[in-house]
């Protein structure tokens, strides 16, 4: 048994945290995230100069990780400073490349940068009811809520073909795209698809958006372990010094009980990231997600609700950080499958048995 | 034991229905209805509608301008106005100021401030709130020191809602500082216009712009502003905040989010199946829907023992924790039920033709992130657990 960090990845997660914290700075952060494009092109270029990317895929494809170990490495630094650049969707899209077999320069440096659009407005999570068609090499269809999408160079698209799912990819400039930004910072938009040239990434693509989508959910579910930790960091911090009747908060019973509550929930919530982290690309990688991203949604959202209410109004705020925080852990949960959907996972995997 | 209203309150209800239909103004119930924020016009336009009915002061005895409701009818009232998406009373000069003028005042204040109040004169906002006084209201610190005719305020207010609308501010005041924290408080009637007070924005974590911080510097307000006596005000603020308590359930409300989240999950597909036939969301949605129905039931109560006794006991405390509750549950799972469709940061951008969801829904993530808000003000539901631990418990 070893849960020690390696030195690689305590220097990644060192470098990251660095540039975050200085060049990247929550004042920084919210000056970008809620106004077009939702993100910053020269903070992108900065995060990936640093290795970043590489960090995603292993060297026999051109990186220097792309263990699960790697992935929440970097998603919990990127959670921890709630960074909103697009890192999770060239993630998805490296995993759908690699799969394919094609050359990963381009997204491993991030001068490629991609977005990966596979839900749809009634069907946000499953593979098995996309409606966009492929055929004679276009793509017709709506692709619904893409993060990243709005300035994406391409765009990977799953769509039926002959009742396949395949993998498409789409120039950015050719797809018509309604931009907007989330209620939690960062990029995102509608992806309208009307006839739209585009090339085949993987004919039968179902195992690959599958793995893509597992590796999305181990990223956002490390992400929120990230934000998490720096919330509850943030609420302790105040309940040691925020006075009330004369006595700080932190002494009153009734919020030491809740606060215990919530880091019980955040130390589960790391150990499930870990063990799914560790089973990537085991078979037992796709049950493992969706159990971290179910408990990952009910411990976000405590955290978020909890270091609110304890906070009082100041955390109500736009200006206090901490409200931006509670967004992102709440919002976190509507993507690639919220608690529900993954509850309902698992238990099929019983119902089967 | 009956639990049906009388046939007297049926009609009652009746008849506040057809107002509704017949005089809510439609633009102003569209933005209610998707969560869009209202202008001082609207609240204004809406409140003068009330008035010409006399159903605008409500709380008020049918002597001084009010309707003479019963807490009954007052319940039906609110929960007919929250089903046809109608603005809630800005409460802060009809519900909070008028009933302290009316017990506290002198003579003077009585006829000049409520008549003002009945016609939309004047705008008054609370300050009550300081950054180091928010559930230990007792901990204020703004200070006013008495100079001849008059006395000279400084200090800060926060979360003044609606503070950017108002031109009157009543305040809670520390008249004396080295008494009992409670005992040195007086309270006292500002004019917003009053050189040395300024007014900034907070912006909420939804983006939204209701409430202010107020600042003090120098302010010179005619002592007779002041309501009562010097160094008496507690007692006018826990008045007062009776008042705030009441109707902070809202029942009302939670109705509304309800049947609006049962068209929504029949609305939305997952798996391919509608989301109300999801077993597990139909478990949550029905969870809170029994919650609702009991809270329903238990408030009645309340406001039987209410009509009977004249005032509501410290069981509203009880009615602020489960009703705030239960209001943020429903605020939680309607924006489930949008998946990524509630990501959007709701804007301009969202109007138009490629609007991603229904523009009745564009607000759900906005409106849970902004009821957040329930169990914090107002006492926070921790407080109001302290409250009810000392009152009800005996503890």
């Amino acid at each position: 048994m070893d849960f020690e960090v390696s030195d690689d990845r305590r220097m990644l997660a060192d470098t990251l945290s660095r540039f975050l914290s200085s060049d990247y700075d929550i004042a920084a952060r919210n000056k970008v995230a809620y106004a077009a494009p939702y993100h910053s092109p020269e903070k992108w270029a900065a995060l990936c100069e640093l290795g970043t990317l590489m960090a995603l895929a292993p060297e026999e494809n051109g990186g220097f990780g792309g263990t699960g170990f790697d992935v929440t490495t970097v998603f919990q630094e990127l959670g921890r400073a709630l960074c909103p650049e697009p890192v999770l969707a060239q993630l998805m899209a490296i995993r759908l490349l690699m799969a394919a077999g094609e050359d990963l320069e381009g997204p491993l440096s991030g001068t490629t940068r991609y977005a990966v659009a596979i839900g749809e407005l009634s069907a946000p999570y499953t593979l098995d009811l996309i409606e966009t068609e492929a055929s004679g090499g276009t793509l017709t269809g709506r692709k619904s809520v893409v993060y990243g999408a709005p300035g994406a160079d391409r765009i990977l698209v799953a769509a039926m073909a002959g009742g396949t799912l395949g993998v498409y990819e789409v120039d950015g400039s050719d797809a018509r795209v309604t931009a907007y930004g989330m209620i939690d910072g960062g990029p995102a938009g509608e992806v309208f698809l009307d006839a739209t040239q585009a090339r085949t990434v993987l004919a039968d693509g179902a195992a690959a958006l599958q793995d893509a989508l597992d590796w999305g959910t181990l990223a956002l579910c490390a992400e929120a372990v990230g934000a998490m930790d720096w919330s509850f960091a943030t609420l302790l911090d105040y309940l040691r010094t925020r006075k009330q009747f004369g006595k700080r908060i932190g002494d009153f019973q009734a919020l030491q009980h809740r606060a215990v509550d919530v880091s019980i929930e955040i130390e589960q919530a790391r150990s499930i990231t870990i063990l799914a982290a560790s089973r990537m690309g085991t078979p037992e990688q796709s049950r493992t997600c969706s159990m971290a991203k179910n408990l990952i949604g009910r411990a976000a959202k405590l955290t978020a609700e909890e270091t609110i209410q304890m906070h009082g109004g100041i955390a109500m705020t736009w200006e206090y950080p901490l409200s931006h925080y509670a967004k992102r852990l709440t919002m976190l949960d509507a993507q690639l499958g919220d608690t529900d959907f993954h509850l309902e996972r698992v238990m099929a995997a019983h119902m089967a048995a | 034991m009956d639990l049906s209203f009388t046939p007297e309150e049926e009609a009652f209800r009746q008849e506040v229905r057809t107002f509704l239909a017949e005089k809510l103004p439609k633009d102003i119930a569209e933005k209610v209805k998707t969560g869009k924020s209202l202008t001082k016009d609207d609240h204004e336009r809406w409140q003068r509608v009330l008035e010409e009915r006399h159903w605008y002061a409500t709380t008020w005895p049918k002597e001084a301008g009010g309707p003479g409701w019963t807490p009954v009818e007052r319940h039906i009232f609110d929960e007919e106005m929250a089903m046809a998406h109608a603005p809630r009373i800005v409460s802060f000069g009809v519900h909070m100021l008028g009933p302290v003028l009316m017990k506290f005042g002198n003579e003077a204040q009585k006829s000049r401030y409520l008549p003002r109040i009945l016609n939309q004169d004047d705008w008054w906002c609370q300050g009550y709130s300081e950054p180091g006084a928010g559930s230990d209201l007792a901990s204020l610190k703004t200070r006013a020191v008495r100079d001849g005719d008059t006395y000279v305020i400084n200090g800060q207010k926060t979360w003044t809602t609606l503070g950017q609308h108002a031109d009157h501010i009543f305040c809670l005041v520390r008249t004396n500082p080295e008494v009992k924290p409670q005992e040195g408080i007086s309270f006292i009637l500002v004019d917003m216009a009053t050189p040395g007070i300024e007014v900034r924005p907070i912006k909420l974590i939804e983006g939204g712009h209701e409430v202010n911080e107020v600042f003090f510097t120098d302010v010179r307000v005619p002592a007779e502003n002041l309501v009562g006596e010097e160094n008496k005000g507690w007692t006018v603020a826990k008045y007062l905040l009776t008042h705030e308590r009441t109707g902070i359930a809202g029942v009302g409300f939670s109705n509304e989010a309800l049947d609006r989240l049962k068209g929504l999950a029949r609305e939305q597909r997952r798996n391919g199946k509608r989301l109300i036939d999801n077993p597990l969301f139909a478990a949550r949605l029905s969870e809170i829907e029994i919650d609702l129905e009991a809270m329903k039931v238990t408030n009645l109560r309340l406001l039987y023992e209410a009509q009977k006794n004249g005032a509501p006991g410290p069981e509203t405390s009880m009615m602020k924790i489960k009703g705030t509750v239960i209001r943020q549950a429903l605020n939680d799972l309607s924006r489930r039920a949008l998946g990524p469709a509630a990501a959007p940061f709701p804007s301009e951008d969202l109007e138009g033709n490629e609007a991603l969801v229904a523009p009745e829904h564009a607000h759900a993530a906005a409106s849970y992130f902004n009821n957040r808000k329930l169990s914090i003000f107002g006492g926070s539901n921790e407080i109001q657990r302290n409250i009810l631990t000392k009152t009800v418990l005996g503890l």
